[in-house]
C-alpha cells in the first residue's frame, strides 16, 4: 500500500471538490478499495471518505419511485420495505451477493463501482490490460472460466462482477451524480459501465472525482420479480450466470444478465421476444457471444437458466 | 514404556474421565482471544519487526541481479535480506525447494527477500519497490503432458511404490466384470485459517521461533540443518495453530526468514504470509491421475484389483499414495498398485489431510460404485461381500487387529435410510432438484510415533503434563488432561496441560491421524510412571493401589497424592514406544459415508443436502472432539467432490486462483446436515489407550460418497475432480 492521505468530507460538494486533486478517490465500504490498494492494483495518492455525507437515505421520490442514497448500505438496502414490497428482484440480487459481513459495509455506490474478480486481474506479476494498460490480456489464453461472452473485446474479457447492478438495469435505475465543479447529472444505469474496447482500464462514464449521490428508481412496476444465480457453491461466489427477471401480468417481461459481461446486461431486442418463451431470448440474448474453451458451458447455462426462471415465474 | 503386547485392563478402562464428551479446556482461552498465536507474541518480543516475504515472479529460471536500494531506503525499512546477504543455508531433509531461492529460482512465489520495516505496511509498500532481474527458462507445469516420462519413486516413509500379489493381468483379463476408469484429482490447498506465521528473536547466539507448526522436534532439526547451528540453540514455541492439514508438518519460509531478517536487522522480526502467498509460496496436495481396474465375478466379488496413480512434484519431491488404501481395503487374490512420479517446475507438493487415502478413496470408491453397478449387486452389499479379515496382499498371516467395517456398512446404512434408495440413477425429483443418494467406504491407515511426556503433581493436588505435543485446533489439550486424569484418578479441573514447546520431552506431532493415541499414549505412560513414583514414596505396592478421588487406596489406607507430592512435587517422564504390533497386525481405521445430493434439473448445480457417516477408530478419547474432527473431514470431502480446485496455469507455472474468494472451500451453506456415528470399538493392538487416529478418516471416501449420490441423483458419472455444474450440464439432457 503507498502511504496516501485522509479526509473525511463534510458535504457532498466538498467531497466533489477536493476529489479535483490529483490521484484523489472516494472511499466508501471499502470492502473493494481497500483490497486492491493492498496489493497496489489500486495505488490512491488521497483518499475521500464519504461514509459522513448524510447519502445513506432511501426516500420516496415525486412520481412515485425510490431515491436510494449512495451510502445506504446493501444490508439496509436489502431489507427495506418498499424494496422488497415493489422491487423485490433487487432485494434478491442483494441477498444473493457476497455475505452478511460485507453486505453491513458494502454500499450502494461503491457496489456499482467494484472492479472485476478477473485472478490476473488480481495477480500483480501476470500481463492484465485493465491493470497495466498495454501488458495484455493473460485470461483469453488463460484460466477464464468466471469471465465474459458478451461485449468483450481482444483487450479484456472481463465481467463485472455486482449482483446489484444487474437487478438495477432491469429496473431501468437512474444514477445521480455530482462533479467537481458542482455540476449535476442523472445517467440511465444502462450507460454508466463502459465495454471495454481498446480500454479496459476506463470503466465507467464518470469523470475524475464524479461523485455519485444516489441511484432512482422508476415507478414500481409490478409484476413477479426473480433473481437466479448460478455459482459453483451455495453462498460466498460470484454468478457464474444471473438473469434478473420482472414478468409482467400481460404475458410481457424484461431481463437482465450477469456473469456474461463486462457490464450488466440487457438486451432490449430479447425482451421482445419474451412471450416465445426461454429458447427464444436465449438465442436472441447469446447472438453475439464469444466463448473461451473455460466459458463455453455458459451459453448452455444461459438457455437453462433462462428456462428455470420461466418455471419459477409459472410461465415453464 | 514399551507396548509390545496387547492391552490388558488399565485404569484408561474405567472410562470415567476418557470418553466423556468434554467441552475444550483450552476453549475459553480462544474464545477471550487470551491464546496467543505465534504472530501475537508482543509479551515475549515486544518490539518485533515486520517482514514482508518477496516471492519470484517466475516460475523457473535464474536471477541475475537484485537491487535492494530503493526499497533499503523507503521509509521504515530497516533492512532486506536476500540468497546474497543470508549467508551460507542448508536445507531441511523435509523441503524440496530452497526456502529462501537464489540464484536459481525454483517455483513461482519462492522466497527471494524479505523487507524488515517498522510497520507491516511499511514492509509491504518497499517490498514493490526490490528489483529482481531474472532469466526464466522452460518449465514443465503439465501433469498429463508428463506421465508418459514418469519414473518410480523411491520409498514415502517406508512404503514401497509397488506392490503386487497373484497375477493381476490374468485374473483381470479372465474376469466376467470389468471396471477400468481412469479418474482425475486437481491440485489442493490446505486452506487453513492461520496463514503461516512466525516470531523471531536472536539473543547471545541462540534463536527463539514462536510460531505455528504441527511438527516441533522434526523442526528444530530443520531450523538447525538450514541456519547450520546447533539444535541446542534452537528454541521451537508452538502451543496454538490455528489449523494446519498437514501445511505445518515443516518448516517454511515464514520461520526461517523471520529468522533471517532477525538476525539481519539485530531485533526480533515477525513474518506471517499474506493469504494470496500461501498455495504458491508454501505446500499443496498434488494432483493426481488413477487408473482403477477391478474385476469381478457376476456377484460382484472381486478377484482382481489394480490402483495406478501418476502424480507430480518438483525433482526430489514425494509422491502421492494414492493407492495405498487399495492394498488393504477389500480381498481378491490377484493385486497390483504402482506410483509413478512426473517432473513439474510447480510450487511443492507435500502432504495434506489422509495423503494418499484422501485423494485415493475419490478413485477407488467411485470405482467400487461402478462396480456395484455393472454387477446389479447394492453397493453397501458389495463391500460387505469383499471385506477381508487380513491383508489382502500378505494373506492370513497378517490379520487386522480389528475391523469393524460391516458395522460400520450397516450401521450408517440403517442410520441413513440406505433402503429407500432407488437405484435406478434419475429417478427421483423433488422440484426441480434430481435426488440422489450415494454411500463409499470410509478407510485411513492407523500409525503410531514414539511420544513423550513430563507429568508432575504438586503439594495442592495440581496435575502438570508438559510434552512438545501441538494442539493445531484438534483437541489436544482436552483429551491429554482427560488421559491425566483418569490414569491418576483426579478430576479435569486438576490438571494443566503445556504444549508446543522444544524445552519439552518429544511427542508424536500432529500428523498423519497419529497424533491423539500416540501422544495421549505417551501421557498414559508418563502417568504410570508417576504412579509408581508416587505410591513407592507413600509405600504403597504400586501394583495393589488404587488411584482415585485424588488420592492413593489400598485396603483401607488412603493418602491424598497432594500430600504424598508435598512442597516439592513429584515430577517423571516417560515416553511410549510402539514395539511391531503394526507389523504382525494390519491396522486400520474404518467407516461409511452416506450422502443425499440434489442436483438442479436446470442448471447441474449440486447441493449436499445431508450426510451421514459411521466410523471406527478404536476407543473414541473425547467423543465431542472426535466428531468435531470428522464433521470438519466430510466437510473437506465435500470440497474435493464438488469445488476446490488449485487451477494450474500451464503457461506460467502457477495456481491462478490463490485467493478465498477464487479457491473455493465449502461455506456453512454447502453443509446443511451431518449426522456421525461412532461404532463401540477397543483396539488392544492399537494402544494401551485401545484408540486409533480419527482426525483424518472422515475426510477418506467422504467426496466419493457425493459423487456417487450425484450420479445415483442424475445418471451422470464425472470422473474428474472438482463436480462442477459444466461437467454436469455435458451429461444432462434437456430441460424438462
Ligand atoms: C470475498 C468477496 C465476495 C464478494 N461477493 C460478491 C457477490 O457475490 N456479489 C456482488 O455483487 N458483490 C460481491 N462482492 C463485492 C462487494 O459487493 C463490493 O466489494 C462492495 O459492494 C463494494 O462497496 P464498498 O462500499 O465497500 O466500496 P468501496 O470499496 O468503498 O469502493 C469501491 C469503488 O467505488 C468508489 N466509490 C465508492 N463510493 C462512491 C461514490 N459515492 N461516488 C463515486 N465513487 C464511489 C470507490 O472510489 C471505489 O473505486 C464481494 C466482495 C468480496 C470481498
Ligand atoms: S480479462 Fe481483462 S482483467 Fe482479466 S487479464 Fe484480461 S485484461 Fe486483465
Amino acid at each position: 500500500m503507498k502511504p496516501f492521505t485522509y479526509e473525511r468530507a463534510e458535504s457532498p460538494a466538498a467531497a466533489a471538490r477536493a476529489a479535483a486533486r490529483p490521484g484523489a478517490r472516494f472511499i466508501a465500504g471499502g470492502t473493494n478499495l481497500l483490497d486492491l490498494m493492498k496489493l497496489r492494483i489500486e495505488t490512491p495518492r488521497h483518499l475521500i471518505d464519504v461514509n459522513r455525507l448524510g447519502l445513506d437515505r432511501i426516500e420516496p421520490t415525486e412520481d412515485g419511485g425510490l431515491r436510494i442514497g449512495a451510502l445506504v448500505r446493501n444490508t439496509d438496502l436489502a431489507a427495506d420495505r418498499r424494496v422488497r414490497r415493489d422491487y423485490a428482484v433487487l432485494s434478491r440480487a442483494l441477498l444473493a451477493g457476497a455475505s452478511g459481513q460485507l453486505r453491513n459495509k458494502a454500499t450502494t455506490a461503491g457496489n456499482l463501482l467494484q472492479r472485476t474478480r478477473c485472478p490476473y486481474f488480481y495477480t500483480t506479476t501476470m500481463p492484465c490490460n485493465k491493470r497495466e494498460p498495454g501488458s495484455g490480456c493473460s485470461a483469453i489464453d488463460g484460466f477464464s472460466r468466471g469471465l465474459a461472452i458478451l461485449g468483450t473485446g481482444a483487450a479484456c474479457i472481463a465481467t463485472h462482477p455486482s449482483d446489484m447492478a444487474v437487478a438495477m438495469r432491469v429496473l431501468d435505475a437512474r444514477v445521480d451524480t455530482v462533479a467537481a465543479d458542482g455540476t449535476r447529472r442523472s445517467i440511465p444505469v444502462a450507460d454508466l459501465h463502459r465495454l471495454p474496447g481498446d480500454t479496459p482500464h476506463i470503466e465507467t462514464v464518470l469523470a475524475p472525482g464524479e461523485l455519485i449521490l444516489s441511484v432512482t428508481l422508476p415507478p414500481p412496476a409490478g409484476g413477479t420479480h426473480l433473481y437466479r444465480k448460478v455459482r459453483d457453491r451455495a453462498s460466498y461466489a460470484f454468478a457464474l450466470v444471473s438473469v434478473a427477471a420482472v414478468f409482467g401480468t400481460d404475458g410481457t417481461a424484461r431481463f437482465a444478465f450477469g456473469g456474461l459481461a463486462p457490464k450488466p446486461w440487457r438486451a432490449e431486442a430479447a425482451d421482445a421476444v419474451a412471450a416465445q418463451g426461454p429458447q427464444a431470448v436465449a438465442e436472441t440474448v447469446l447472438a453475439g457471444a464469444t466463448t473461451t474453451r473455460h466459458t463455453a458451458f455458459k451459453t448452455d447455462l444461459t438457455r437453462r437458466t433462462l428456462a428455470a426462471v420461466y418455471a419459477d415465474a409459472g410461465r415453464g | 514404556m514399551r507396548f509390545d503386547q496387547p492391552a490388558t485392563t488399565n485404569p484408561i478402562d474405567r472410562g470415567r474421565v476418557v470418553g466423556v464428551p468434554h467441552d475444550r479446556i483450552d476453549g475459553p482461552a480462544k474464545v477471550t482471544g487470551t491464546a496467543p498465536y505465534a504472530y501475537e507474541r508482543h509479551d515475549a518480543a515486544p518490539d518485533a519487526a515486520y517482514g514482508w516475504i518477496v516471492g519470484s515472479a517466475i516460475a523457473r529460471g535464474r536471477i541475475t541481479a537484485i537491487d535492494t536500494r530503493a526499497a533499503e531506503a523507503a521509509p521504515g525499512v530497516l533492512g532486506v535480506v536476500t540468497h546474497e546477504n543470508a549467508g551460507p543455508l542448508g536445507k531441511g531433509r523435509f523441503n524440496t525447494a530452497h526456502l529462501l531461492g537464489g540464484p536459481a529460482i525454483e517455483h513461482y512465489d519462492q522466497a527471494l527477500a524479505l523487507v524488515v520495516a517498522e510497520t507491516l505496511e511499511q514492509a509491504r509498500d518497499a517490498a514493490a519497490l526490490v528489483r529482481i532481474d531474472c532469466v526464466a527458462e522452460e518449465g514443465r507445469f503439465d501433469l498429463a503432458a508428463g506421465i508418459d516420462g514418469a519414473e518410480v519413486p523411491g520409498p514415502f516413509f517406508g512404503k514401497d511404490p509397488d506392490s503386487a500379489a497373484g497375477d493381476f493381468d490374468a485374473a483381470f483379463a479372465a474376469a466376467p466384470v470389468k471396471v477400468d476408469q481412469t479418474y482425475t484429482t486437481p491440485d489442493h490447498s490446505h486452506a487453513m485459517m492461520e496463514p503461516h506465521a512466525t516470531t523471531a528473536l536472536w539473543a547471545d547466539g541462540r534463536l527463539t521461533l514462536w510460531t505455528s507448526n504441527q511438527m516441533v522436534a522434526w523442526t528444530v532439526g530443520e531450523v538447525a540443518r538450514t541456519l547450520n547451528m546447533p539444535p541446542e540453540n534452537i528454541r521451537l514455541v508452538s502451543p496454538y495453530v490455528g489449523g494446519g492439514f498437514g501445511a505445518k508438518l515443516f518448516l517454511r519460509a515464514d520461520a526461517l526468514m523471520a529468522a533471517l531478517g532477525a538476525r539481519h536487522v539485530g531485533r526480533p522480526v515477525k513474518v506471517a504470509l499474506a493469504r494470496p502467498q500461501v498455495p504458491n509460496n508454501t505446500v499443496h496436495r498434488p494432483a493426481t491421475i488413477q487408473r482403477v481396474r477391478i474385476g469381478a465375478d457376476r456377484n460382484g466379488v472381486i478377484d482382481a484389483i489394480a490402483h495406478e496413480s501418476w502424480s507430480g512434484n518438483l525433482p526430489g519431491g514425494n509422491v502421492e499414495m494414492a493407492a495405498m488404501q487399495t492394498r488393504l481395503l477389500y480381498g481378491g487374490r490377484n493385486r497390483l498398485t504402482r506410483h509413478r512420479i512426473a517432473a513439474l517446475d510447480l510450487p511443492e507438493g507435500n502432504s495434506m489431510r489422509a495423503p494418499g487415502e484422501a485423494v485415493g478413496m475419490l478413485a477407488l470408491e467411485v470405482a467400487m460404485d461402478e462396480l456395484a453397478e455393472a454387477c446389479g449387486v447394492d453397493p453397501v452389499e458389495l463391500r460387505i461381500r469383499n471385506d477381508v479379515a487380513y491383508d489382502p496382499e500378505a494373506g492370513p498371516d497378517r490379520p487386522f487387529s480389528s475391523r469393524p467395517f460391516v458395522d460400520c456398512l450397516r450401521r450408517g446404512a440403517e442410520r441413513f435410510g440406505w433402503s429407500r434408495r432407488n437405484p435406478t440413477p434419475g429417478r427421483v425429483r423433488d422440484g426441480r432438484w434430481l435426488v440422489g443418494m450415494g454411500m463409499a467406504a470410509a478407510f485411513r491407515g492407523n500409525q503410531m510415533s514414539r511420544s513423550a511426556a513430563r507429568v508432575g503433581v504438586d503439594g495442592r493436588g495440581t496435575v502438570t503434563v508438559e510434552t512438545d505435543m501441538t494442539d493445531i485446533g484438534t483437541g489436544t489439550y482436552t483429551i491429554l488432561a482427560q488421559t491425566a486424569a483418569e490414569t491418576l484418578g483426579v478430576p479435569l479441573e486438576a490438571v494443566r496441560v503445556h504444549l508446543g514447546d522444544s524445552r519439552f520431552p518429544v511427542a508424536a506431532g500432529s500428523g498423519g491421524q497419529w497424533g491423539a493415541n500416540s501422544a495421549a499414549s505417551g501421557v498414559y505412560a508418563a502417568c504410570m510412571t508417576l504412579r509408581e513414583a508416587l505410591a513407592q514414596k507413600a509405600g504403597f505396592n504400586a501394583g495393589d493401589a488404587v488411584f482415585e478421588n485424588g488420592a492413593i487406596v489400598a485396603g483401607n489406607r488412603s493418602v491424598p497424592i497432594a500430600d504424598v507430592a508435598g512442597r516439592e512435587g513429584v515430577w517423571v517422564e516417560d515416553a511410549i514406544e510402539f514395539g511391531d504390533l503394526d507389523k504382525t497386525y494390519a491396522q486400520g481405521t474404518f467407516g461409511a459415508h452416506f450422502c443425499e445430493v440434489g442436483v438442479d434439473a436446470y442448471t447441474g448445480e449440486i447441493r449436499v443436502r445431508r450426510m451421514v457417516g459411521a466410523f471406527a477408530a478404536g476407543r473414541i478419547l473425547n467423543p465431542k472432539s472426535a466428531r468435531n474432527q470428522i464433521i470438519g473431514a466430510m466437510t473437506m470431502g465435500v470440497g474435493a467432490a464438488l469445488m476446490e480446485e488449485l487451477v494450474v496455469d500451464t503457461r506460467h507455472g502457477y495456481f491462478v486462483n490463490h485467493d478465498l474468494a477464487e479457491y473455493h472451500v465449502p461455506v456453512h451453506a454447502d453443509i446443511p446436515d451431518q449426522d456421525v456415528l461412532f461404532i463401540e470399538e477397543l483396539d488392544d493392538k492399537s494402544s494401551p489407550l485401545k484408540a486409533k487416529g480419527v482426525g483424518e478418516l472422515g475426510i477418506c471416501g467422504a467426496g466419493a460418497a457425493v459423487a456417487n449420490a450425484v450420479h445415483n441423483a442424475c445418471g451422470v458419472r464425472i470422473r474428474a475432480y472438482p463436480l462442477t455444474l459444466d461437467k454436469v450440464l455435458r451429461g444432462l439432457g434437456a430441460v424438462t
